[in-house]
C-alpha cells in the first residue's frame, strides 16, 4: 500500500473550527463570485423592496392609521422597519434555490465527496446570501431616506438595529438551506421560499399597527419571531407605532430578537446538516 | 490482502427497488476494472457507496486501505470522483472551478492556484481557462470535471460513464486522458454501458445486471463468450445465399448462420477492416449483389445475450420496447440458423 499512501498529498485534517470557518469562507467566494456573474439576480433582489417602499408609502399611507394619525408621513416612517425586516427574509428563497441548483447539477456531490467540513458548503451559501442582504439593505436604505424617512437615535441605535436585521436574515437563509435540500427543483425550492414568507410578513406588526386586529390575530402577530425583529428596529431607529402590547416579544423586542434568531439558526442549521450528510441528488 | 478497492456484499435499497444486491468487487492497485451494464443496473450506486455519498444497508467497503463505512472522511482524502454529470461551477471559470476544489482539499491558497494551472495544461484548457465554465462544450466540461478530480492526485479513482454523451472524437480524446491518467499507477474504476469503451481502457470487467456482477474477466474472456467481431451481410437475391455461404464460411473463424426471410448472413471473424474488404472483393468477383455489409464488434448488448440469454433490460420504457422489438428480431435469426 506504500505507492497508495505515498501518492496522497492531502494534508491531514487540522482543527476541525479552523478548518470549518476555512471551508465556508472558500464556498461563500464561490458564491459571491456567481453572484457577481449574475447580476440581475441582484438587481432584481434589490429593485422588489424598493417597489414595495413606494407603493406602500404612496398607495396604503393617508389609508392607514398609526399611533392614532393617518399623516402619511408617520406611516412612512413606521413602514420602513417593516419593509426592511421583509426584504431580509426574502433571502431564504435565494438560499433555498441556490442548494438545489447545486443538487440538481451534482455540485453537492461533488462538495460531499471532497474532505471538506461538513457544514461548509451550507455556510459558505448563507454568508454569501447575508453579503446580499447588506448590499439589498444598504441601497434600501438611501431610498428610504429618499422618500422621507428618518432616524431619531444615536448611530450606535441605528446600526445595532440593521445588525439585528440581518441576523433575522441569516436566520432565514437557513430555513432556506433545509427547504433547498428537500426540494428537488431549484423553482420548487423558489416558491417554497417564499409562501409561507407571506403569512409571516403580512401577520405581524410590519404593515399595519397589530393593536387594531382581532385578537387571536393579534396574538399570532405579537409573538411572531419577524414582529420581534420589526419592533426592535422601529424602537432603536426612534420611529413611530411601536406597539404597546404586553407580550413579553413586544416589550423586550431586541432580546426577543435575538433569541428567536440564534433559536431559528440553532434548530435550521442543525436540520440542515444533518439533511446534507445524507443528501442524494 | 484485498485490492486498492474492495467491496463484499454490498446490498442498497431504495423503497422497493434493490439497487444492490450484493455486489463483490476487488480491484487490485494499479489497475482498471470497467464496471459494464445497462442504464437502472446499479453502476451509480455502486460508485456512490464506494466514495462515501451513499450508505450502503449492508456490505463492506475497503478503498485504498481504509473501511469506507468507519472512516469516510480518511477516504474522501484518498479518491477522485468523476461523477455520471459533469459537476462544474458553470458560473466559475475553469481556473476558479479547480483553484475552489484544491483548497477544499484542503491545499493552500497558493499551492491549489498553482495546481489548478497544471491541471489546465495537462487537460489542453489553457486557452479557455478564464472563460466561465457555462461557455465550455460538453467535452471541455467533462475533462474540467476529470481535472478536479485528480486535483490531489488521488490513488484510487472513479469515473461514472465518463463518455456518455460524448461525441466520438471527444471520447476518443478523453480516452487519451484516461490512458495517460493510469500509465502514472492510478487505480480506477470506471463504469460505462459500452463493452468498446471497457475493452479499450480496462484490465478486467465487471457485468452488472439488477445490483450484482453476473460476470467477471478479462474483455478477451468476455468477448470469446460473445463470439467476438462478426461481418454481416445481406445479399440481394435469395436464390445466391447459398453462394455467399460458401464465401463467408471461407472467410470466417466459425459457422455462418443465416437469416432466411431478411437474406441476412453473419459469420464470426477475425481479420476487422481488412477482411472485410476482402469479402468485398470476392462476392463482387462471384458477382453476389448485396444490399448491405458490416463488421459487427460485440456490444453490451451481445454481452447480455450471451451470459443471460437475454439483451440487456433498460428500466426507461420506450427504450425497453425498442429493444425488446430488436431481441425478437434476432433471436428468430439464432434459432433459423439451427
Ligand atoms: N436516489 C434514488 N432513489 C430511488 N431509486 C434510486 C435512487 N438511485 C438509484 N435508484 C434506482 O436504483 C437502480 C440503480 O440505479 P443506478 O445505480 O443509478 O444505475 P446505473 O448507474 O447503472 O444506471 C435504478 O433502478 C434506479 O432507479
Ligand atoms: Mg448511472
Amino acid at each position: 500500500m506504500s505507492a497508495v499512501t505515498g501518492a496522497v498529498r492531502v494534508a491531514p485534517p487540522g482543527n476541525p473550527i479552523i478548518r470549518s470557518i476555512r471551508d465556508s469562507l472558500v464556498v461563500a467566494k464561490r458564491n459571491l463570485i456567481r453572484m457577481s456573474r449574475i447580476p440581475e439576480m441582484v438587481i432584481f433582489g434589490v429593485i422588489q423592496p424598493v417597489m414595495f417602499v413606494v407603493l406602500f408609502s404612496y398607495v396604503f399611507g393617508g389609508s392607514m392609521t398609526v399611533g392614532g394619525t393617518t399623516d402619511p408621513a408617520v406611516y412612512r416612517e413606521f413602514l420602513m422597519a417593516g419593509i426592511f425586516a421583509q426584504t431580509v427574509t426574502f433571502a431564504t428563497a435565494g438560499a433555498g434555490a441556490g442548494i438545489a441548483d447545486d443538487m440538481h447539477k451534482g455540485l453537492i456531490d461533488r462538495f460531499r465527496s471532497l474532505p471538506m467540513a461538513r457544514g461548509a458548503v451550507l455556510t459558505g451559501r448563507t454568508l454569501a446570501d447575508l453579503v446580499q442582504t447588506a448590499l439589498t439593505l444598504a441601497v434600501l436604505a438611501v431610498v428610504a431616506l429618499l422618500v422621507g424617512w428618518r432616524t431619531h437615535t444615536s448611530i450606535g441605535e441605528v446600526l445595532g438595529a440593521f445588525g439585528l436585521l440581518l441576523l433575522l436574515g441569516y436566520a432565514f437563509t437557513w430555513v432556506g438551506a433545509l427547504i433547498g435540500l428537500s426540494v428537488r427543483t431549484p423553482e420548487a425550492a423558489t416558491s417554497g421560499g417564499l409562501i409561507w414568507l407571506f403569512p409571516v410578513t403580512f401577520i405581524s406588526n410590519a404593515f399595519v399597527d397589530s393593536s387594531r386586529m382581532t385578537p387571536w390575530l393579534r396574538h399570532v402577530a405579537d409573538w411572531n419571531p419577524f414582529s420581534a425583529t420589526v419592533q426592535a428596529s422601529r424602537e432603536l431607529f426612534g420611529n413611530p407605532g411601536v406597539s404597546q402590547s404586553d407580550a413579553w416579544p413586544m416589550q423586550h423586542p431586541v432580546w426577543a430578537s435575538l433569541i428567536y434568531s440564534v433559536l431559528i439558526i440553532v434548530i435550521f442549521r442543525t436540520l440542515s446538516v444533518r439533511k446534507y450528510r445524507s443528501a442524494t441528488a | 490482502m484485498p485490492g486498492a478497492i474492495y467491496a463484499e456484499g454490498l446490498v442498497k435499497t431504495f423503497g422497493d427497488v434493490r439497487a444492490l444486491d450484493g455486489v463483490d468487487l476487488d480491484v487490485p492497485e494499479g489497475t482498471v476494472l470497467g464496471l459494464l451494464g445497462p442504464n437502472g443496473a446499479g453502476k451509480t450506486t455502486t460508485v456512490r457507496c464506494l466514495t462515501t455519498l451513499l450508505r450502503p444497508d449492508r456490505g463492506k467497503a475497503v478503498v485504498a486501505g481504509i473501511d469506507v463505512l468507519k472512516d469516510p472522511d480518511a477516504v474522501r482524502r484518498s479518491v477522485g470522483l468523476s461523477g455520471q454529470f459533469a459537476a462544474v461551477d458553470e458560473y466559475l471559470t475553469g481556473r476558479e472551478n479547480l483553484q475552489m476544489v484544491g483548497q477544499l482539499y484542503q491545499m493552500r491558497a497558493k499551492a491549489a492556484k498553482a495546481r489548478a494551472g497544471e491541471l489546465l495544461e495537462q487537460f489542453h484548457l489553457t486557452e479557455a481557462a478564464d472563460r466561465p465554465a457555462k461557455t465550455y462544450s460538453g467535452g471541455m466540461r467533462r475533462r474540467l470535471d476529470l481535472a478536479a478530480a485528480l486535483v490531489v492526485s488521488p490513488p484510487v479513482m472513479f469515473m461514472d460513464e465518463p463518455t456518455t454523451g460524448l461525441d466520438p472524437r471527444n471520447r476518443q480524446e478523453l480516452w487519451g486522458v484516461i490512458k495517460q491518467l493510469v500509465s502514472g499507477g492510478t487505480t480506477l474504476l470506471l463504469t460505462t454501458q459500452y463493452l468498446e469503451e471497457a475493452d479499450h481502457l480496462a484490465h478486467d470487467i465487471a457485468v452488472v445486471d439488477h445490483g450484482r456482477v453476473i460476470a467477471r474477466g478479462t474483455s478477451d474472456q468476455l468477448k470469446a463468450r460473445t463470439g467476438g467481431e462478426r461481418v454481416e451481410v445481406v445479399v440481394h437475391e435469395r436464390e445466391r445465399i447459398p453462394d455467399a455461404v460458401e464465401v463467408l464460411t471461407g472467410f470466417g473463424k466459425g459457422e455462418t448462420t443465416v437469416e432466411e426471410h431478411t437474406r441476412r448472413l453473419t459469420v464470426p471473424v477475425a481479420g476487422g477492416a481488412k477482411l472485410l474488404a476482402e469479402v468485398i472483393r470476392e462476392l463482387d468477383t462471384r458477382g453476389i449483389e448485396i444490399d448491405d455489409i458490416g463488421l459487427r464488434r460485440p456490444t453490451l448488448d451481445d454481452v447480455f445475450l450471451s451470459l443471460t440469454g437475454h439483451l440487456a433490460e433498460v428500466r426507461d420504457e420506450a427504450e425497453a420496447n425498442g429493444i425488446a422489438a430488436d431481441a425478437k428480431g434476432r433471436g428468430r435469426g439464432k434459432e433459423g440458423a439451427k
